[in-house]
């Protein structure tokens, strides 16, 4: 609970972070009340021929598409595609980059350069390329641009905790519960994973944005959910006949893929500001 | 849960002859040294050959310079590290034939007090966490209260209020830190402590009370210390015996008093004339310690003191110096010393 209000207090102090964390929050409420805010829900899946491509209006805040739909209400269904795609492929890619990252700092020998060397083949790889190839092979689909993205991206969270539990193996409090007798596991998991755990939260975040960006480059290329999901990038590809006359179309998707990712980086580094008490006292000896 | 009852001391006025708690045999521990393409081109023998008797009830204390291998000598008897070679055996069990993992089981009534005890606390665990964690592990059939009432009898016993429990080690002073590492080895119900450097970093008056702190553990809980320092006046102070270490090796060792009147080994008596004394005579007035010891990675053949030793002869070089009991109650390892 102090915990919680601590952090709270800082996110006010530290002005940046606060807006990465009302957009964050915006994002997350427009995506579970998208039934709601739409001006028109039932958009995403029909259209209306005689209303194409108007302009920003009244009746359409952000105009229509070449459907005839209200853009506005698309990009508040696409919050939730964005934020589906990005929670679970970034979460898979924790529960499977952690654990083994854990693992591979906390022994010594052979499995552990197994692993490290596995995940440095998985890093070699670009990865819009296999997410690209994945998607080609499997076909266009929300499940396979969460599984070509977590594929893609779960050696960036074992080279991230790698690195800090070699670190934070050679501390003494690890030793002394070693000394103790604690088992492997409760020193990886009760005593490494929490002095670790604001790295991941970090990485995590910053992921997120990384990823929203990433599957807005396959839904641009069409390797995203199939037409008529309201997906950001697949909207802004389809705009691209229409530019510059229906400016609206490409630019408020657009808009909206920027405000996310730029929401996440800025609660990224408010995290990491707040969460590394390194960092923290080097920042209030600025003031 | 309560405490066990006190176990019958065995008298410890000649220690050598009473009842021995831990026994060290030729135990060493070597480290690889690793070039730059992590072929092993050497050895460091941060405890090379070293065997001595912790009797029952008695403070062993085991002194040498920084880096001797005072203290990996006392992390590999408790068995943090895996010696190379030789055996522990405490309270009559061996432990050479075990893993660490298993080793440490049977070691539950030896445990290790940290330096530095503020890092050998988890810095986003509470003390109370801390101070439970030993029971969890070791007594998982004590339940949540029985485990309390134990850590608030330790906090008593280590003069420390219960209001400590719920804050952070950093929230804390070293000294209090100090006690907050005792109470956590001590919830096991431990005989042996290994004592790792447990007055440096802390100025005198808390030194003083911590001391104290220690005789009256002692008495209350029937403990044994082994007592690394290079505080040479607060190991005469408290110190049944000394082990004297230098690189690697026990070079003396005997009752505290004999070898502080009388010490054998030159290197023990250049380390004593290096204590200042207040009123009194130096011990020694002729020996001065020249230049740091050798690369402990590339020891000197022979004895391995000859280098900085003004007796040193040549018959030094030839052979290393076995450690000789030619004196009642003291031992030495030096060709030289009569």
């Amino acid at each position: 609970m102090e915990t919680i209000r601590f952090i709270l207090r800082k996110f006010f102090e530290d002005k940046v972070a606060l807006v990465g964390l009302v957009i964050i929050t915006a994002l997350v409420l427009v995506a579970i009340f998208a039934g709601v805010l739409a001006t028109h829900p039932g958009d995403v899946s029909t259209f209306h021929p005689a209303d194409r491509l108007q302009g920003p209006s009244l009746a359409h805040f952000f105009g229509t598409d070449r459907m005839g739909s209200d853009i506005f209400s698309r990009i508040l269904f696409g919050a939730r595609i964005t934020i589906t795609i990005a929670v679970i492929s970034v979460g898979l890619s924790v529960l499977i980059g952690v654990p083994i990252g854990l693992l591979a700092g906390y022994y010594n020998g052979w499995f552990s350069d197994l692993l490290m060397r596995v995940s440095d083949i998985f890093l070699a790889v670009p990865q819009i390329v296999l997410a690209i190839a994945i998607a080609q092979t499997l076909g266009p689909a929300i499940e396979n641009v969460i599984l070509a993205l977590s594929l893609t991206y779960w050696p960036f969270w074992t080279r991230l905790v790698y690195a800090e539990t070699r670190a934070c193996k050679n501390e003494t409090f690890v030793e002394a519960s070693v000394a103790l007798g604690a088992s492997p596991f409760r020193v990886i998991v009760l005593h490494i994973l929490p002095n670790i755990s604001s790295g991941i939260i970090v990485r995590t975040t910053l992921g997120m944005g990384s990823t929203i960006l990433t599957a807005a480059v396959l839904g641009f290329l069409g390797l995203g959910p199939p037409a008529p999901s309201p997906e950001w990038g697949r909207t802004i590809a389809e705009s691209r006949q229409y530019l510059p006359n229906a400016w609206w179309y490409a630019t408020f998707p657009g808009l909206a893929i920027f405000m996310v990712v730029m929401g996440f980086n800025l609660l990224g580094d408010g995290l990491r500001d707040i969460l590394d008490p390194r960092i923290r006292r080097s920042k209030s000896n600025d003031r | 849960m309560t405490l066990e009852p006190p176990i019958s001391r065995v008298a410890t006025d000649r220690p050598e002859t009473a009842k021995p708690i831990l026994d060290v045999l030729s135990l060493r521990k070597y480290f690889p040294i690793r070039n730059a393409w992590g072929r092993r081109k050497g050895w460091l023998k941060a405890v090379d050959d070293v065997s001595f008797r912790v009797a029952k009830g008695e403070i062993l204390g085991v002194v040498g310079e920084s880096g001797c291998g005072k203290s990996t000598l006392g992390k590999t008897i408790m068995g943090i590290h895996q010696p190379s070679d030789g055996d522990t055996i405490f309270e009559g069990r061996s432990t050479a034939n075990y893993d660490p993992g298993q080793a440490r089981k049977l070691r539950r009534h030896l445990q290790y007090a940290y330096q530095d005890p503020g890092a050998s606390l988890d810095p986003r665990w509470k003390i109370r966490r801390s101070l439970h964690e030993p029971m969890i592990i070791h007594q998982p059939e004590l339940d949540r209260d029985q485990r309390a009432e134990r850590v608030s009898e330790m906090m008593r016993a280590v003069n420390l209020p219960e209001t400590h429990l719920d804050l952070y080690p950093h929230e804390i002073s070293g000294g209090q830190q100090r006690r907050v590492g005792l109470a956590r080895v001590l919830t096991l119900n431990p005989s042996l402590i290994i004592l790792d450097e447990p007055t440096s970093g802390l100025d005198l008056s808390v030194q003083a009370t911590i001391l104290t702190l220690f005789m009256d553990l002692k008495r209350k809980f029937d403990l044994t210390y082994l007592f690394i320092s290079h505080d040479l006046s607060i190991v005469r102070m408290i110190c049944d015996r000394v082990a004297v270490m230098y690189l690697g090796k026990v070079v003396e060792i005997g009752d505290t008093e004999i070898i502080f009147s009388n010490p054998k080994h030159p290197y023990t008596r250049s380390l004593l004339s290096a204590v200042p004394t207040v009123g009194g005579r130096r011990v020694t007035d002729d020996f001065q310690l020249e230049g740091e010891p050798p690369n402990p990675g590339n020891m000197p053949s022979g004895c391995r003191f000859r280098t900085r030793c003004t007796m040193a002869q040549a018959d030094c070089a030839k052979a290393e110096p076995p450690l000789r009991a030619d004196w009642p109650g003291q031992s030495a390892a030096c060709f030289l010393a009569e």
